[in-house]
Order: C-alpha cells, then sequence, then structure tokens
C-alpha cells in the first residue's frame, strides 16, 4: 500500500532523452522489411496477371492490349501476396510510404514492349 | 429504496471507445440490472469466405481484431491446416508463439495504461503507452507492420527472424521488463489504484464457470482455464506452464492476472527464443479443402479463447468460417458483474473484461 508508487519513474523521466520524436523535423528511418507500398519495375513484367489473380482486394489490374499494369493504393492492404506470388519478381514491396494523395486516383505503369528500361513512363490517370 | 431510472451507457461514451451500448437500470446510485445492447459495427466478415478463397482470407481474418490481428490469422490458418491436414515446419510454429506472445504483452499493458486512464490515473497511462511502443518497433522490424503483420500465411509463415533479431528482441523485452516492474507495482499496491478496484465488481467463480467465462476474466474468479495449457503447436514444447489464477474475482484480481500474465509472456517468449529449431518456415499448400471437411481450433487470445470452426466444400472457397470471439463469451459475465455495483464503478467493471466489441460482432 501508499501512494506515489510511480514517482521514481516520472522524475527520473524528467532527465532522459525523450522517447518520441518531433515530427517532421526529425524523423525514424524506416526498418529494412517495413511494408511500405508497392512498385513494379515493369522491365521485367510479363503481362501475366498473376498479381492480380491473388489480390485479395482487386487492387491491381494487369491490361494486356494496352499493355499497362496499374494498381489503385486506396485499396492496396499491403498484404504483400503480389510481391511473393509474382514469377517474374518484379514486384517490390519499398520500405517507405507512399506520400499523401490529395486525389482519388489510380497509378498506372505502362509496360514496354521491348524490356528496355528507358521505355518506362509512369503516368497516373 | 428509490424508484428505478433507466440510464443508457454508450455506444459512445469517453471511456470506452467500444461501441456498446447498456441500459443501466439503476435504483439511487446502484445498479440492479444491466442490458447489453451491440450491433453498430457488423462487418460481415464471415460471409467474405464466399467471395475470398482460403488464402486471402487470412487477410480478413486478421482486421478483425486490430489488437489480436495476430491472433485471430494464427487461428485462422491453424484451423485450415487442420481442415486439410498440412504440417506446419516447427520454426514456424515457434515464430508464431514468439508473436502472439509479443501481441499479449502489448494487448495487456495498453489495457493497463486504459484501465489507468479509466480511473484517471494519466500518467501511469502514458508511461504503459510508452512501454507497449517498444513491443510494436519489434513488430515493426520483424513483420514491416505495426498493427496489420500479413505475416501468418496457410501452411507456414512469410518471413523469418533471423539470430541477430532474436537476440535484439531479448535486449528489448529486458528493457520493458526493468520499466515494467516498476508500472507494475504502481497498479498493484498504489492505494489510490487500490481504492478503486479492490471488491468492485465480483464475480464468483460458480457463476464465472456457470456462465463459460474465459480468459483473464474467468482466472480472475479462480477458473484455472487457459488454452496454452492445452500444449497447441509450439506451447506443447515449454517447460512448464501454469495459468495465472486469482480467487478474488474483482476489477483488482482482473487487473493483478493480466499484469503478471505479461511477465508470464515475456519468459514464454524468452524460452521459445532459446530453444527455437533452426529449419523451413513454410510448406507449400496445394489443392482445396474436400467437400464437407470440418475442423475446429481454439487459440487463447489476450482476452481469452477464441473458438475458431472451418467447413469446406471441395472448392477453394470455404462453405463456412466461424469464430467465436472471447468477449462474446464474457458479455454474460460482464451483465452478472454489474448487478449491485455502484454507478461510479460501471466504466471499470466494464473495462476489466476488456471488451473488443468490434470483434464480437465481425
Ligand atoms: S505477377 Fe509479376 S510478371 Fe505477372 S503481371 Fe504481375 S507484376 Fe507482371
Ligand atoms: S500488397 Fe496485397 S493488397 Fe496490395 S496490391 Fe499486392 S496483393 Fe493486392
Amino acid at each position: 500500500m501508499g501512494a506515489f508508487k510511480l514517482g521514481k519513474m516520472t522524475i527520473s523521466g524528467l532527465f532522459k532523452q525523450p522517447e518520441t520524436v518531433q515530427y517532421p523535423v526529425q524523423t525514424k528511418t524506416p526498418p529494412t522489411g517495413l511494408k511500405g507500398h508497392v512498385t513494379n519495375d515493369v522491365t521485367q513484367c510479363i503481362l501475366c496477371g498473376i498479381c492480380q489473380k491473388r489480390c485479395p482486394c482487386g487492387a491491381i489490374e494487369v491490361s494486356k492490349p494496352n499493355r499497362t499494369w496499374s494498381i489503385n493504393r486506396f485499396r492496396c492492404v499491403q498484404c504483400g501476396s503480389c510481391v511473393r506470388e509474382c514469377p517474374k519478381s518484379c514486384l517490390i514491396m519499398e520500405p517507405t510510404y507512399a506520400p499523401c494523395s490529395t486525389a482519388k486516383h489510380v497509378d498506372v505503369f505502362e509496360v514496354p514492349e521491348h524490356h528496355k528500361s528507358e521505355d518506362v513512363i509512369k503516368t497516373s490517370e | 429504496m428509490g424508484k428505478a431510472t433507466i440510464i443508457p451507457f454508450g455506444p459512445q461514451h469517453p471511456v470506452l471507445p467500444e461501441p456498446l451500448h447498456l441500459d443501466l437500470v439503476v435504483e439511487d446510485e446502484k445498479v440492479v440490472e444491466a442490458i447489453p445492447q451491440i450491433g453498430f459495427v457488423h462487418r460481415g466478415l464471415e460471409k467474405l469466405v464466399e467471395t475470398r478463397d482460403y488464402n486471402q482470407f487470412i487477410y480478413v481474418a486478421e482486421r478483425i481484431c486490430g489488437i489480436c490481428a495476430f491472433g485471430h490469422s494464427y487461428g485462422y490458418a491453424e484451423t485450415v491446416e487442420r481442415l486439410m491436414g498440412v504440417e506446419v515446419p516447427e520454426r514456424a510454429q515457434y515464430l508464431r508463439v514468439i508473436w502472439h506472445e509479443l501481441s499479449r504483452v502489448h494487448s495487456h499493458i495498453l489495457w493497463l495504461g486504459l484501465a489507468a486512464d479509466a480511473f484517471g490515473y494519466e500518467s501511469l497511462f502514458m508511461h504503459c503507452w510508452r512501454l507497449r511502443e517498444r513491443v510494436l518497433d519489434i513488430f515493426e522490424k520483424t513483420t514491416g507492420g505495426r498493427v496489420i503483420f500479413s505475416v501468418v500465411k496457410v501452411g507456414g509463415v512469410v518471413r523469418d527472424i533471423d539470430a541477430a533479431q532474436l537476440a535484439e528482441i531479448i535486449r528489448v523485452l529486458e528493457g520493458i521488463k526493468q520499466d515494467y516492474k516498476q508500472i507494475m507495482d504502481a497498479f498493484l499496491k498504489d492505494s489510490s489504484v487500490m481504492n478503486r478496484t479492490v471488491g468492485v465488481g465480483y464475480l464468483s467463480f460458480e457463476d464465472a464457470t456457470n456462465l463459460s467465462m474465459v480468459g483473464p476474466f474467468a482466472r480472475a474468479s479462480n477458473v484455472p482455464y487457459d488454452v496454452r495449457s492445452l500444449g497447441i503447436g509450439a506451447y506443447g514444447s515449454l517447460s512448464d506452464f501454469e495459468p495465472i489464477v486469482d480467487a478474488q474475482g474483482d476489477c483488482y484480481a482482473r487487473m493483478k492476472v493480466r499484469a503478471l500474465e505479461v511477465l508470464q509472456s515475456i519468459d514464454i517468449i524468452e524460452e521459445m527464443i532459446a530453444r527455437i529449431p533452426s529449419g523451413d518456415i513454410a510448406v507449400a499448400v496445394k489443392g482445396s479443402p474436400a467437400d464437407g471437411a470440418e475442423a475446429a481450433c481454439v487459440v487463447e487470445q489476450p482476452r481469452g479463447e477464441c473458438y475458431y470452426y472451418a467447413r469446406g466444400n471441395g472448392s477453394k472457397n470455404l462453405e463456412r468460417m466461424r469464430m467465436r470471439t472471447p468477449t462474446s463469451q464474457n458479455l454474460a459475465g460482464m451483465v452478472k458483474a454489474l448487478e449491485g455495483c455502484d454507478l461510479a464503478d460501471v466504466n471499470m467493471v466494464i473495462l476489466t473484461i476488456d471488451p473488443c466489441i468490434s470483434c464480437t460482432e465481425r
């Protein structure tokens, strides 16, 4: 019994470094395995559509005729299934969060015919 | 004796972020009856098995609850593995237990903080959540997520924890333990905490067993039931496991059981890390559950026993997936414990069952 059981911890807290960071002036470095956002290295993509089939949220749309691979980031839950299942390992989970969006849109990646990295164009719809 | 009055409580109430509505029948300042009502956040998650295959449903299962997210994906995977007769590699079983116990540590510390907040001890609340943050950092480093991990799959787990990270977990947990012991002292010995909790919201052993209470709520009424003692998965290889019980049956006992379970979980994690075997972390799962095949499984979530049931229909989609979450059991006991308490103590009694209404309704 007795009060002020937390006294020691509270007083020593006055002399310790803060556990929080002054965001956004300071930021923490994201850990390497962080599930940030999915990107596609389109030079490798063969538009097989497996990622679209595996995605539990219907976030990915692969269009063979238009040669596009698109992702609706508002639907994606960062589960990582597409990254694991891609046969060409061209999907990557980047360990940074995508910047905030100001409008709803779908990220469309155009997949080049001859797999040259210079041809990569990313547009937003 | 005064006239009976009905005082509504919730579904939005400062003490409880959960959408639970209670009609409190009070006479003077005493509650004579509590009539609960839920159904404000029904999400229809069980129905989604019809449109998501058994591999995809795991991401739905882990969204049942934001705090026991790992536990639900673990329980679901375990059930489907039984349904399909899949043998999970030993290392994966150990990793699952490590993550599951880490979830328990953060869930209980979160709850202790909420309890402190409910009786107005703000600094204690902040210290609890400060400690919990370190567990979330472990999750972020090992799974890539802080709340939803997506790290379990049918047949194993998707990520390994390497030796350096395991050593880091031990180091962080040792640090947490040092600070946590002081916090626990405040919860269990501080007079201002005891004034609010001792003798409040009593539930007898008979009531707890008759109403089939589960989890720390039951164990605080001396019911020695903890699913972990059944030795499912890697829990079977623990050198010894005794459920933590208390005979007092009041709010203080429930707090004490949870406070001690944090230390117990840390011990389990340390033992698991010391004995984790090397090897594969997943096996390939092919095919679909057979038509009419059934499987059931229980997992000890931070709030108590959760029951899972699955039935196959020969296709990739399950015929039925059913979860019975701990709070759906414990609501009956909560209503019983509320009878006869002071109106001012209602929030303490409700909090000490650690209700999770969102997972109850799914
Ligand atoms: S699975 Fe990989 S290769 Fe196939 S369409 Fe998706 S990103 Fe392209
Ligand atoms: S990470 Fe998951 S939800 Fe997001 S696009 Fe890939 S499969 Fe779909």
